[in-house]
């Protein structure tokens, strides 16, 4: 992961102005990409525009977007965490296992956050305790959570959750706001003002940029990476819990390849894969962005695997083509 | 001298796999027959082929996740070309296997050594393409073994002097390795670049470009392991080898290839590769379910990074001890 950095660092003699920086950001870009393809899928399907239709269409995303929200201030600080998908399978074999004994809802829900906690805080103990890198030890417990899921379950499954617990994934709180998009919403807030306005958030960018100076500037480098870790964790819990209630049903392969999509997600949303910077904001637009894609296609009977071309192909292009466009601008300007 | 010889990885590694057959042994006497132990090596052979190729990729800093799915869009592509052309000779389809491999690697290896994308993610990216790939060729139809010719599902078993040709080929690729590894400036150029890429280029060997040979390298093996694996178990589809990039990497980080760069062996790849070999044909015989395997890979890779990482531990003069500390 470690990237050589050759070529100096240009620091500008003057700041553009407020206005032409916003137009210039790659929020701006998000916005009109969105508008866009929200206007495409109006054009090429008529059942795209419907309140309902379009409530259902938050679905693909809301429970991505959760974990996308955290992996986004853990790839802000330099790490990455390849487990979530498999703390998902592992958290809902666990409330499936639960529920067997007869466990109901209040607890079957701190089954979940409790298991996305430990394995979170496996992960963190890992790298900040021993200091390891991240893709590794995340890739580890990737095949180690989900294989705890195939030892558990084979190729069984487990059913017959308590229907109060169906509430998560398919309960709606007010007209078309179901209880995930709501929760999206919340969180969305709640991680946009920790990220941009808590002294944890600049710590979170200090040490994505030179985690050795802010060490030396008093920031408790550490401390700060294992919370993260536990706060994806937590994430992945919360996720499993409306993933399996909407579900209803857990197998071991469930959540299989998330961790692409989340990625794919936060890089979209313009937050630098190297670390250092990133805004939630852009997180936001990349979710609707990805969820009104896929929702599209969907409508247009793409098939899945299709879609997971173009989300390969986007996560690709996302990152090449600011490079591209700048070379092509100092090409230009020679 | 004992010490010395504690602190080599290979010869630790040896020691693990020994206690682990001796282990196995004491209550399956029979798993250590010399001709069970070929038929793991055999069993393995492919692993051993994509953690070669793999190696060599991380040597330079980079990581290739797009091997699993590279692998499966070449048996794919092999075993289509045998059905559609039965009278096609088999060498030519693993040449066709290897160069459509090789093709793969080096858009991996363009889009890291031109655009500079960090490799994980551009791998991350290509993996769900070359799956999805496979999808459109085929329309999610499996490819059967009543499709393919006798000749191009015979040849990994073809008996050679005892051994089927499929473990004399991973023998072969052992020692092209090796000598590529030891005796060419581009083995050397693979240490150079992860070692410390700044003073590589100060010795005039291009970072990019030697990162771009790395991934060629393992797209061309992972090509001719699509068609070891498509022709040995005689079925092609679109999920054939899913997740076994995740088993790559665990060969190459138990063979104390550290994924910071520059340290690794041919022989470490090799070794990392059999433990896990021995450890999956294992599992049947000491009665523990094959569902099982993942959670021990997923641990075995665990403790291996955490020894590797204090075998790397600098040894250098300490400074400033507190910053050592994080």
């Amino acid at each position: 992961m470690a990237h050589a950095q050759l070529s100096p660092r240009n620091i500008p003699d003057r700041l553009e102005g407020r206005g032409a920086r916003i137009m210039k950001s790659w929020e701006a870009l998000l916005i009109v990409v969105a508008t866009l393809i929200f206007l495409g899928n109006s054009f090429a399907s008529p059942y795209f525009l419907d309140p309902w239709n379009l409530s259902d269409a938050t679905f693909n995303f809301t429970e991505k977007a959760m974990i996308a929200f955290a992996m986004a201030l853990v790839i802000i600080s330099g790490e990455i965490d390849l487990s979530v998908a498999s703390i998902i399978a592992l958290a809902s074999t666990a409330m499936g296992y639960a529920v067997q004994l007869g466990v109901d809802t209040p607890a079957l829900v701190a089954i979940g956050l409790g298991v996305g906690l430990a394995c979170g805080a496996l992960n963190g103990l890992l790298i900040t305790g021993l200091g390891l890198p991240s893709i590794v030890v995340t890739i580890g417990t990737m095949s180690l959570f989900r294989g705890l899921s195939f030892i558990i379950l084979g190729d069984q499954a487990f059913t017959g959750y308590p229907e109060s617990f169906a509430w998560f994934g398919q309960g709606y709180v007010w007209w078309v706001f179901s209880f995930e998009f709501t929760l999206f919403v919340l969180l969305a807030v709640a991680y946009g003002v920790l990220l941009h306005k808590t002294n944890f958030g600049r710590a979170v960018y200090a040490i994505g940029n030179n985690q050795t100076a802010a060490l030396f500037s008093g920031v408790r480098v550490a401390r700060v990476k294992f919370t993260l870790f536990l706060l994806t964790g937590l994430m992945a819990g919360l996720a499993s819990i409306c993933l399996t209630s909407r579900l209803g049903s857990t197998r071991p392969s469930i959540a299989l390849g998330w961790e692409l999509e989340v990625v794919t997600m936060v890089v979209l949303g313009g937050v630098n894969i190297l670390g250092g910077s990133g805004t939630i904001p852009g997180v936001v637009l990349a979710a609707l962005i990805m969820g009104m894609v896929t929702f599209g296609f969907g409508l247009l009977n793409v098939p899945g695997i299709v879609m997971s071309i173009f989300i390969g192909l986007l996560l690709i292009s996302v990152i090449a083509l600011p490079i591209l466009w700048r070379r092509a601008r100092r090409r230009l300007a020679h | 001298m004992i010490a010395k010889l504690l602190k080599n990885r290979e010869i630790l590694l040896v020691v693990a796999v020994v206690v682990l057959l001796a282990l196995i042994a004491l209550r399956f006497p029979a798993f250590v027959a010399p001709f069970n132990l070929a038929r793991v090596y055999n069993d393995t052979s492919i692993l051993i082929i994509l953690a070669l190729g793999q190696m060599a990729v991380i040597l330079t800093r980079c990581i290739d996740l797009s091997m699993a799915a590279n692998l499966a869009l070449c048996g794919m592509v092999a075993a289509m070309l045998n059905a559609a052309f039965p009278g096609l000779p088999i060498p030519l389809i693993i040449l066709a296997a290897m160069a459509l491999g090789g093709l793969l690697g080096m858009i991996n290896g363009t889009l890291v050594w031109k655009l500079d994308i960090p490799p994980i993610v551009v791998t991350l990216g290509t993996l769900t393409i070359f799956r999805g790939l496979i999808f459109l060729l085929t329309d999610g139809k499996w490819i059967n073994a009543h499709e393919m010719s006798e000749a191009f599902k015979a040849l990994p078993r073809l008996d050679l002097a005892g051994v089927p040709v499929l473990s004399w080929l991973s023998l072969l690729m052992v020692c092209v390795m090796f000598l590529v590894m030891s005796r060419t400036p581009l083995g050397r150029a693979f240490y150079a670049v992860g070692g410390n890429p700044h003073a590589a280029i100060y010795t005039g060997i291009d970072v990019g470009r030697t990162r771009f040979f790395a991934y060629c390298l393992s797209g061309t093996l992972a090509g001719l392991s699509g068609y070891l694996w498509v022709s040995r178990y005689a079925v092609a589809y679109v999920d054939i080898a899913a997740g076994f990039e995740l088993d790559i990497i665990a060969a190459c980080v138990i063979g104390g290839i550290s994924i910071a760069g520059g340290i690794g062996s041919v022989a470490g790849a090799v070794l990392g590769a059999l433990f896990l070999g021995v450890i999956k044909n294992a599992l049947p015989v000491i009665n523990i379910s094959p569902f099982a395997q993942m959670a021990i890979s997923g641990t075995v890779i665990i403790i291996a990074v955490a020894v590797n990482a204090r075998a790397e531990r600098r040894k250098g003069r300490v400074i400033l001890r507190k910053a050592e500390a994080v």
